[in-house]
């Protein structure tokens, strides 16, 4: 047996803490990251870096953030895609104002705008939870997309109401702009990628992950333990923010190219993105990938599947592709209701004892 | 029985109880019309097992509220270490040392043994945003130290072997000892019990109450319980407080408690011979 659990003794905390205890996963990881660096931008072509992988790459960045929020915290919100066109606009402003500054840093001060925009709409709920919640957040959705598509300040009084972003170059290739290639648009969101999940994952195992998981599961006990709850759950909402907008940056600069708020970044995107964590799994960052794996992977390659194979009119496939995900999603949900992330949990425990029963 | 020349006095076993901890002055708490809790004062002394027993509803839960700042009394004071109290949110009266536990467990469902047990050390625990989001640097240091101190008590209330699992899946005994663990965790210098033998058979009983004399005799910690079981309270406790509707009705020894008249009446029942 190449995969196994035991005898993989740790003699220190720090090797017991560690994020992939199991020696085969940790290497399993080290050889994904190394295939997806130096393989993939040999082989990828740009039909699946744009219509596949880089949105992939994006919407899991989103899913993480609004996990962060939902998953650990416990606070519900529907206005991820408002949240993800205040990066967006973030990132359009500062492109336009500061021409000079480097498009890394343009994407995180965005991602710190967003931040600071999400903890205001969490305001709301130090007062409120649940569904109640989700219904404030709402506001917060339509009202940001009609500011955004209201005020020609944002899209700098352009004819069309819509942004789009110049060219901007790292390490002297174009990584914005209609001159990008879409190897290098794919290296810029697989490196922002791997620090969000790096950053999300450190911050959940520790102090901070573990005042959000307590406000999640029982606040008034968290607060008798010395959870100051206001704190808690702002924290979640700056942090959760953050990532979505640094993923509504992307999104808008390096792979659409151009935007408007309400086609961008209506509603639906808020609910994509919240089936991405209840059907990857709340409170986990596996989850979020396998998530944002299931709803962008999986409609792109049922619809090849069934026009490539079998012939049918894309029209048809369409038609299905949407009917399936859709029976795939409540059959997942059915079997586990804790997500994907769950499901997998479930099967290693049981491949673990089998083929006994005990 | 009492040596009050002292700030303080020695227990029938031997031990040295301290001086006053915390007073309870003429507390008074309302729900609207309902008085919960009538002109109560009491005192807890440092080292000392407190209980405060009492019929269904006399208002014992919440008296536990009071202390740990869920509840703000309408009238009434709290003195802790000498210092009147200031109207507090239960996150800084933790922060002063005081921890507790609830009737009805009160774990977080979600997260393992070990994670509930660390999330008893946040106070103890004071690493930067950006130093736990690169888990570098101090993060990562204290979050060793930190598993070390949670080791020790993990071993002292033998449940290693639930180490990692998540807490959903115990049961209620073990679940009772796993919230006694957290709030250990915190190293209260008092350590507020609410009912910690509920529900649980002889032997789970029998363990608990060896936990609760270990930890007051090991850690020094002082105890106020509530408890049903007679026989526990008056094994475990120093002092008795006897509340009835609200009202405090007795307060002293268990001896002295039991042979008074009017907590015989209201409590124990009439005695027939």
């Amino acid at each position: 047996m190449l995969y196994r659990e035991a005898g993989d003794f740790k003699t220190s905390y720090a090797a017991d803490n560690q994020t992939f205890p199991i020696r085969f996963d940790r290497y399993g990881y080290y050889l994904v990251l190394a295939f997806a660096f130096l393989v993939m931008p040999m082989v990828i072509s740009d039909y699946w870096a744009n219509s596949i992988v880089i949105p992939f790459l994006i919407y899991a960045i989103a899913a993480l953030g609004l996990n962060i929020l939902i998953g650990y915290c416990g606070q519900l919100s529907l206005g991820t895609g408002a949240f993800m066109a205040v990066g967006a606009y973030a990132c359009y402003k500062l492109m336009v104002a500061m021409p000079g500054l480097n498009i890394v840093f343009v994407v995180v001060l965005a991602g710190l705008v967003t931040a600071a925009v999400g903890t205001l709409f969490g305001l709301p709920s130090l007062r409120i939870k649940g569904f109640y919640l989700a219904v404030a957040t709402l506001a917060a959705q339509f009202f940001l997309i009609w500011l955004f598509t209201r005020t020609p300040w944002f899209f700098n009084y352009s004819s069309t109401g819509m942004i789009s972003a110049p060219t901007r170059t790292l390490f002297g290739y174009p990584v914005t702009g209609p001159s990008a290639s879409a190897v290098s648009v794919y290296l810029v969101c697989l490196s922002f990628l791997v620090v969000m999940a790096w950053l999300a994952r450190n911050l959940t195992r520790g102090t901070i992950g573990r005042k959000w998981m307590a406000i999640r599961d029982m606040d008034i006990a968290a607060e008798i333990i010395g959870v100051n709850p206001m704190r808690a759950k702002l924290s979640a909402f700056a942090v959760s923010s953050f990532l979505i907008g640094v993923s509504g940056a992307l999104f808008f600069a390096v792979y659409l190219g151009a935007a408007e708020a309400g086609e961008a970044f209506g509603i639906d995107k808020s609910f994509l993105v919240l089936f991405m964590v209840i059907v990857g799994g709340l409170g986990s960052i596996l989850g979020a990938f396998l998530g944002a794996a299931f709803l962008i992977v999986g409609p792109v390659l049922l619809k090849m599947l069934l026009v490539n194979q079998f012939d049918w009119s894309s029209d048809l496939a369409a038609h299905l592709e949407v009917m399936i995900i859709g029976a795939l999603i409540l059959a997942f949900l059915i079997i586990e209701p804790h997500g994907l992330a769950a499901l997998w949990r479930t099967i290693k425990e049981k491949l673990r004892l089998w083929p006994f029963p005990h | 029985m009492l040596d009050t020349q002292d700030d303080g006095y020695m227990t029938a076993d031997g031990r040295k109880i301290g001086g006053v901890a915390m007073e309870m002055r003429n507390i008074t708490l309302r729900f609207g019309g309902v008085v919960a809790i009538k002109d109560i004062s009491f005192d807890i002394r440092w080292g000392e097992v407190r209980a405060i027993i009492g019929p269904n509803g006399a208002g014992k839960s919440s008296m536990l509220n009071v202390i740990s700042g869920f509840y703000h009394p309408q009238e009434g004071e709290v003195i802790y270490k000498g210092y009147k109290r200031p109207r507090m949110r239960p996150y800084e009266v933790a922060r002063m040392g005081i921890a507790r536990t609830f009737q009805n467990i009160a774990l977080f469902e979600g997260m393992s043994v070990l994670d509930n047990i660390m999330t008893g050390r946040l106070n103890h625990m004071s690493s930067g945003f950006l130093s736990q989001a690169m888990w570098w640097g101090k993060a990562a240091r204290e979050e060793e130290e930190n598993r070390e101190k949670v080791e020790k008590i993990i071993d002292f209330l033998e449940i290693q072997h639930i180490r990692k699992t998540p807490v959903a899946r115990l049961p209620y005994g073990l679940k009772k000892r796993v919230e006694l663990a957290r709030a250990l965790a915190a190293e209260p210098a008092i350590l507020l019990l609410d009912e910690p033998m509920a529900g649980m058979n002889v032997e789970e009983k029998e363990d608990m109450c060896r936990f609760v004399l270990d930890v007051n005799d090991e850690f020094g910690t002082t105890i106020v319980l509530i408890e049903h079981d007679m026989g526990v309270v008056m094994d475990l406790s120093d002092r008795v407080v006897v509340m009835d509707y609200g009202k405090k009705i007795g307060d002293g020894t268990p001896d002295e408690v039991r042979n008074d008249e009017e907590v015989i009446k209201a409590y124990l029942g009439v005695a027939h011979d």
